[in-house]
């Protein structure tokens, strides 16, 4: 400590000769607020879990629609899918929160996320299944038919269950995305991770502990959901064919 | 007394979308460096440098892109570094492009044969330069349609940079929603310059894709 100088410190001013780090972590504060950042990353994993969930089931739909629907089901999908990967989820998350109500929708900030999160991920799984879709040979369908298996039968277990196979690892991939993704929801106040890191950051100061704990809380998160995939994959699709 | 929507408004945003391509532009450069060093420590054959460059890749990866914004914008502050809204989303962005483009590009190079690799060290050729002379201008060709793809992710991502106060579109629509209360238009307008930018950019994506796929036919047929 210099005795001799009386200017005010202050953390970060970085005045003292020879210590330019003038700065002491203080993580204490923010283990204090624990509990609020671990809620904070329940519902963080709830939204993502949901619009994996829901994201998915539209994602399928659409891809189903866009291969084998009736023509304007086809443009229906295409347009949806088209514009929602070519605008940022920040507006289509605007759109939900502030347009809708506008237009007579009034959601709660968390269900507008969810709303904004589901509407975001159908439009990729749906361009990633229909990847996978497309790539199931005409032979196998044609197959499937011979055999007498009606048509939901031939969707089920002749299309979606090969394709979705087929693209696990790229639907695992978005699906961790969209995780990562739901921090920006905390731009309209739902309050996931980040949103409670922002409040936090607000009332203390303690901005970098904050951030790099809560970045770490992430990437637990994300690694948590990485080893959750692999064994769904192990349990669902390596010992059937 | 709120202003209506108006084109003058709608030109507002045209001028923001500058920014947006601005920083598009910045954060693509930037993560291209950084990535192609990725990507080549990726595949160099020193354990050391594949193991750091993928253990960052992963990291980096894991974090949100916007976590990483705020890190920079508000965490960097406390160490005496004055950093402004501009500097930290290039920086953010930076990091998180190179990433990905660096896993993008790792692919792009080991799908080259084994053989090319083999050929070229029989020539006498070293790791940079068979790098560099053999197996890169091949890379290149199949790294083109997913890096173009990648430039929409580049572009929707820089929208994060409005919540650390920087007034590129996202942030001048919310601005401009804000004084018009108009949020149907004006998210509408938003959206729509978005598309403009990257509508073309997937295309070329998608279109880059079918010559390559073209191109390889043509390959197998000689």
């Amino acid at each position: 400590m210099n005795k001799t100088s009386y200017e005010p410190e202050r953390p970060g001013s970085g005045k003292r000769k020879g210590d330019p780090l003038n700065y002491t972590f203080q993580f204490g504060t923010v283990l204090d607020h624990f509990p609020d950042l671990l809620a904070g990353a329940v519902l963080t994993i709830r939204l993502s879990a949901l619009t994996m969930v829901f994201g998915l089931f539209i994602g399928m739909l659409c891809a189903v629609a866009k291969a084998y629907g009736p023509r304007p089901f086809r443009w229906l999908a295409t347009f949806y899918i088209e514009l929602i990967r070519n605008t940022p989820f920040l507006i289509q998350l605007y759109f939900v929160f502030f347009a809708l109500p506008h237009l007579g929708v009034r959601l709660s900030p968390n269900n507008s996320a969810l709303l904004a999160m589901v509407i975001n991920l159908g439009a990729y799984s749906a361009e990633i299944v229909r990847a996978g879709v497309e790539s199931i040979p005409h032979g196998q369908i044609e197959a499937g038919r011979a055999l007498g298996l009606k048509r939901l039968q031939i969707i089920r277990f002749l299309i979606l269950f090969p394709a979705l196979k087929a693209v696990y690892p790229a639907l695992t991939s978005q699906f961790i995305l969209v995780l990562l993704g739901s921090s920006i929801v905390s731009a309209i106040a739902a309050d996931e991770l980040t949103a409670v890191a922002n409040t936090l950051n607000s009332q203390t100061f303690r901005s970098f502990e904050i951030y790099t704990i809560v970045a770490l809380m992430y990437v637990a998160i994300v690694f948590g959901f990485r080893a959750i995939f692999t064994s769904i994959y192990a349990y669902a699709f390596a010992r059937r064919g | 007394m709120l202003r209506t929507f108006t084109l003058h408004e709608v030109w507002i945003l045209v001028l923001a979308a500058r920014w947006t391509i601005a920083l598009s532009l910045a954060a693509f450069a930037g993560g291209g460096a950084v990535g192609l060093i990725l990507a080549i420590a990726r595949i160099s054959p020193f354990k050391a440098l594949r193991y750091i460059a993928s253990g960052t890749i992963q990291f980096v990866q894991a974090i949100p892109a916007l976590m990483l914004l705020l890190l920079f914008y508000y965490g960097l502050n406390l160490f005496g570094i004055r950093i402004d809204a501009w500097t930290a989303a290039v920086l953010a962005f930076t990091l998180s492009t190179s990433a990905f483009l660096a896993e993008i590009w790792r692919g792009c190079l080991q799908a080259v044969p084994a053989g090319q690799w083999d050929a070229a060290r029989s020539l006498g050729l070293n790791f940079p330069k068979a790098l560099i002379l053999v197996i890169i201008p091949q890379a290149v060709r199949m790294a083109l349609p997913p890096t173009v793809g990648y430039m929409v992710q580049v572009v929707k991502g820089t929208s994060l940079a409005a919540l650390i106060g920087f007034t590129e579109l996202a942030k001048a629509g919310a601005q401009i929603n804000t004084i018009t209360f108009e949020p149907v238009l004006v998210f509408g307008t938003v959206a729509g310059i978005y598309f403009l930018i990257c509508w073309p950019l997937s295309l070329l994506s998608g279109y880059l894709e079918r010559q390559l796929k073209v191109g390889h036919v043509n390959v197998q047929a000689m």
